[in-house]
Formats: structure tokens, sequence, C-alpha cells
């Protein structure tokens, strides 16, 4: 239990008593939560739990109707667009994968790739400028083999792998990523785990995930959401064993 | 520097674009001007100023095909900007006609003698110069285009309701063009025209250099397509057109790009319209009707959508059509063209090119297909 306000320096990403509401309805409710740099945190919680949403208003898709959202510990994300946010080093993973269909992975990656965002910037910008990146990036996503294939043709886990490789891409400071293995196999599973875990080597990630086993493997912090609020946070097994928890989540 | 931007990207289908433009240009005002008028070649002058007035409808079509094709904006307003810059030159040409009016004011055009006016409205000062005609081509499209495009697109009015603002702007000028106190002649519009730079209007060497001039501007309109859609700003507008908030988390300004897009294609479907009027002697309040609009989206439909070169094709062909049916049947157009949308939204989604390169894309298909299961013989 946090009794003082804790001191919003040296965090990465700091949401304070944060709450939206859709037409009466509280999808956030006072939503209070630290993520340090560097750090990776796992984020649980039954259906409608606002995890989503919570995504949404750190990335400027929704505004909240109050609190507070600090990137840095001092850059107020509340007052910018999507776009700005995403440049100041925030990367988000939607829960539906969403390449670029008609755009060969390749180009995907490309459009991804941290630099100028300007649309005189693109129009003069020199093909081949950045192949070695790109090439970098394939080949940590394991998707080298399919470079000039059409994203719209790739099947659903390599479609999750190049969002992986595009957010990746963008050099994010910050990486939000929203479950990232809905209707993987259980070998892309691990892969997907193993890929995040070397992503966070480097950065602060937030995951989102259903899959219980997946969150085991990602062996870091939880923090259990619930009716738009934090509801227990510590080990997997530590909120695990939270009688709280188990009713509203684990026990059903 | 420059060189490693423009030239590589100058690619063959924008080469043989614009070889085969060039190559009309000189060759259609030769068949016109030098091969005789018995020859079974000659292209009589009429033929030229239809031809030319395609070349127009079809540079409109690919100003349509930029923002619709590669950004996804449904433009129902192009019409507009056509007009806009037809009544640039318009304006231009009135004031060429000098004291050789019916009421042979020095500087007054006739419509504003016989409205009474005693001197040239100050938004006329200026046109009697090419030059300021020819910015004027550009800039009165452009900056209609980029006030609508940075409240709308700012505000995120996207997709049908986009087309509907569009429309009704159309719709709107419309309305205004038809007044008199507008100062635009009003209903009848801008016509009577003498010359041009110099050069009389219904003299057959000046036709011919008209249709040389739209395929020329045709030629560059393409070529500069070319060269924004194979850019990375292309890449992104696709981007935008099939996922736009997914190219807003990648940090693009998703409105940046819709506002330079937009304003591009207005100022080249300004330069189809100030070419077409020289071509058909008049520009009236009608260009703005919202059906010219439509008209376009359905060539570029029918062309093929997203393929530049489509909407080229569906311009030429549909108004090629439209002067056959016109000419034989004139009342049924209206519900050829109605069917002529619908077939193709259902049959041909992809348009003309559509079909031709899904054509291709089976056979090499095919083709691989019998390689494979072809019998091996060698080896083993
Ligand atoms: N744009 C919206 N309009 C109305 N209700 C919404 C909107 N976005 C989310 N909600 C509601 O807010 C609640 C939280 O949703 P969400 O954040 O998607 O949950 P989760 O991702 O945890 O499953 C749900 O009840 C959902 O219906
Ligand atoms: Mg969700």
């Amino acid at each position: 239990m946090m009794l003082t306000k804790p001191d919003p320096q040296h965090t990465q990403l700091y949401l304070d008593g944060v709450s939206v509401s859709f037409d009466g309805f509280r999808a956030l409710n006072n939503l209070s939560l630290i993520i340090m740099p560097g750090e990776m945190r796992a984020i649980i919680g039954p259906n409608g739990a606002g995890k989503t949403t919570m995504m949404d208003v750190i990335t400027g898709k929704t505004k909240p109707d109050r609190g507070t959202i600090l990137f840095d510990g001092d850059t107020n994300l509340t007052e910018m667009d999507e776009a700005g946010i995403a440049t100041l080093g925030i990367g988000r993973k939607f829960q539906k994968p969403t390449v670029f269909e008609s755009h060969t992975v390749w180009d995907n990656i490309d459009l991804a790739l941290a630099g100028r965002r300007g649309p005189f910037a693109t129009l003069f910008h020199r093909d081949g400028a950045d192949d070695d990146r790109i090439l970098a990036i394939l080949e940590t996503i394991r998707l080298s083999g399919r470079r000039d294939v059409l994203a719209g043709a790739l099947s659903h886990g390599q479609k999750q792998w190049l969002e992986i490789g595009m957010l990746l891409a963008q050099e994010p400071k910050l990486l939000l990523v929203d479950e990232p293995v809905a209707g993987m196999t259980d070998a892309e599973t691990a892969e997907t785990a193993r890929l995040l875990r070397e992503i966070a080597q480097t950065r602060s990630v937030v995951v989102v995930e259903h899959d219980m086993t997946f969150v085991r493997d990602l062996d870091v912090k939880v923090t259990v959401l619930h009716e738009g609020s934090v509801l227990s946070d510590g080990s997997l097994d530590h909120v695990s064993a939270d009688p709280r928890v188990i009713e509203v989540y684990l026990g059903r | 520097m420059q060189g490693g931007i423009l030239l590589p990207r100058l690619d063959r289908a924008g080469l043989i674009f614009g070889a085969v433009a060039l190559g009309l240009a000189i060759l259609i005002p030769i068949l016109n001007l030098i091969v005789p008028t018995d020859s079974a070649f000659h292209v009589p002058p009429h033929v030229v100023a239809l031809m030319g007035k395609y070349l127009c409808y079809a540079l409109l079509a690919l100003s349509v095909d930029l923002v619709w094709g590669y950004c996804g904006i449904l433009s129902l307003g192009h019409g507009a900007f056509f007009a806009l810059g037809g009544y640039a030159m318009g304006m231009y040409l009135m004031r060429q006609i000098g004291p050789r009016g019916m009421y042979g004011h020095p500087t007054l055009p006739d419509f504003m003698v016989f409205l009474n006016w005693q001197e040239l409205p100050w938004y006329w000062l200026g046109f009697d110069q090419f030059w300021f005609a020819a910015i004027m081509v550009l800039l009165a499209p452009g900056l209609l285009a980029g006030l609508l495009g940075w409240l709308a697109f700012r505000s995120r009015v996207t997709g049908v309701y986009l087309s509907i603002i569009t429309q009704a702007m159309t719709f709107a000028l419309l309305l205004a063009f038809f007044r008199n106190d507008m100062g635009f002649g009003g209903n009848n519009g801008l016509t009577d025209f003498k010359d041009i730079l110099g050069a009389p209007l219904q003299a057959d060497g000046t036709r011919s250099a008209l249709f040389a001039a739209s395929a020329i501007a045709l030629a560059f309109g393409f070529i500069l397509c070319r060269w924004i859609v194979r850019s990375k700003l292309g890449r992104v507008l696709v981007a935008i057109r099939d996922a736009e908030s997914r190219t807003r988390f990648l940090g693009y300004r998703v409105e940046q790009y819709k506002l330079l897009v937009f304003v591009t294609s207005a100022c080249m479907a300004g330069v189809a319209g100030a070419l077409y009027v020289p071509q058909v002697g008049i520009i009236n309040p009608g260009e703005f009707s919202p059906a010219n609009s439509i008209e376009a989206v359905i060539w570029v439909a029918v062309g093929g959508r997203g393929t530049l070169i489509g909407s080229v094709i569906g311009a030429v062909l549909v108004n090629f059509g439209k002067t056959l049916l016109t000419n034989a049947l004139p009342e049924i157009w209206l519900f050829a063209l109605g069917g002529l949308f619908i077939a193709v939204t259902l049959f041909l989604p992809r348009g003309i090119v559509g079909l031709w390169t899904g054509y291709w894309a089976k056979r090499r298909e095919k083709q691989a297909a019998s390689i494979a299961t072809q019998p091996v013989t060698e080896g083993s």
C-alpha cells in the first residue's frame, strides 16, 4: 500500500488518479501506476478491466477525464496527440495485429523506422539509406526470408512479429504491448516471450496478456487490473495467492 | 544530390508514358496541319479539340486518383478545382478580347458593360497578363483545397463525411458563380474568346498547340504522380489509406500528409481546367455541378483506382463512350453512366487495369504450376 504520493522523478511512466468514462461508464477509475526505466511489467485482468483503455490514454487516443500521465518524469502526455507521443518514444502494439497489409514486410519496417516524420522529409527520402537497420530488425523477428511478401499474406503469428519488429524500428523508450500471443501456437508463444525479453533489455515494456503460461515465462512483476483500477501487484505467485484476485479473476 | 533523388524514381512506367504523350503531342498536330485534308490519315480540327478535351479530363482523373487511390480521400469536389482553374484561364482570355467585344469597351468584358459596371472589379486586375493568370490557375484551387483540407483533416473528418463536404463545396460555388454580382459572367459564364498569347483560338495551329500542351501537361502530371507515389511519402499515403490510426501511432502527422497531397492534386485539377477552357471555348457555372465531380470519380473507378494509368484510361474511354452515346441517344447517357458505375463496382472492383494485371498474374501462376508438376527427368 502506498500512503504518500510517489515522486514522478526518475520514472519512465507515471500515472496518477487517471479516470475515463464512456457515457457514464467508468472504464478507468482513479488508476495509478508507475513503470521505471528498463522495467518490464505484465498487466493482467478480466475482460473489460480497462487494460486497452489504459493504453489508449497513454498513447493519446483517448483523453482522460482526470488524472496525471507523465513520461520521463516530466512530459505531460495528456496534452499531446498520437503522433507527438509516438515521436517522444512510446511505441504501441495493438491487440489486433495491424500491419499495413498492402505493403511488403520490408516497407512495413521501413515506415516504422525511427527518423524524420514530416511529409517533405519522406518525399525527398533516399531509398536504400536505411537498409542495414531494416535487415537487422528482420533478422531479430525472424522474417528475413519473407521480406518481399505483402504483409497481408503473412500468418497470424508472423503478423504479430512483424508488428513487434515495427515497434523495434521505432526505437521507443517505452513499449506497450496489448495481448501479443492471442491466437498463437505454443511454439510461437514461447518465441514471442523470448523476443520480448530480448527487447526489454534496452527499454521499458508493458505487456497486457491473458495467457498465464506466457506471463510466467516473462517472469516479471505483475499488476492486476479490475474495474479500471489496480487490484493487486507483485510477483505472479504473490498476486495468484491474493484472495481478491482469486475472487474476480483467477477463480472464474 | 538532387539527381540522386529525382532520376532513379523516373521509372519505366513514367518514361513510357512520357514518350507516348510526347509522341502524340508531335504526331496529332502533324496529322492535322501537314497531312492533306483528303488523306485518310488527316485528323480534322474538331477531332483535335475533342482529343485535347479528353486529355484534360485524363489529367483531372489523375488528380482524383492521387488523393482517392493512394490516400483514401474520396473527393467529390474535384470538379470545383478544375472549374476554378478554368475560370482563371477564362478571365485571361476575356481580357485578351480587349476592345473587340460587342460593346467595344476598351477594358470591360461585355457582361460587365451589360450590367452597367463602370470599372473592372479588383479581382480582375492582373488577368490581362498571362503569367498572372497562370499563377492563379494554381493558386485559386490550391488555396481553396488548402483551406478546406486544413479545416477538415485537422478535425479528422474522413470517409463519407469528407466526401459530403467536398460535394457541398462545389455546390456552394455553383450557386455563387451563378450570381451576376459575383462578377464572373453569371449564368452565361465567360465565352466569345478571341485569342490566347496573341494566337487566334479558332486557328488550326492554335488548336494543335493546345492539344500538344495538354498532352505534355498530362505527361508531367503522370510523372509527378509516379514520383510522389514511389517515394517514401507515397508509402506513407498508402499506409494512411489502409490504416490511418496505425500510421498516427507510428508518429506520422496524417493531416499534414493529406493536406499536401490534397493541395497538389487540386493544383493539377486546376491546370486541367485551364487547358480545357480554351479548347472548348467557354467556362460557365455548370462546370461546378456536383455531377461533374462524381463523373470524374467514376472514370477513375472504371480504369482502376490506385494505378494512375487506370485513371487516364478510364477518363479517355468513358468520355469517348459519352461522345458516341450523346450523339446517338443523348437521353440515356446518365443511366448508362450509373449502370457502368454499378457494374464496375460489382464485377470489376479493380477496374480495367485490375482486370489486365489479374489476367497476367493468373497466367504466370499457371505457368509456375505447370513447371512444378512436370515430371523430373534428371537426377535421382
Ligand atoms: N471507445 C469506447 N466507447 C465506449 N466504451 C468503451 C470504449 N472503449 C472501451 N470501452 C469500454 O470500457 C471497458 C474497458 O474496455 P477495455 O479497456 O477494452 O478492456 P480490456 O482491454 O481490459 O478487456 C469495457 O467495458 C469497454 O466496453
Ligand atoms: Mg483489451
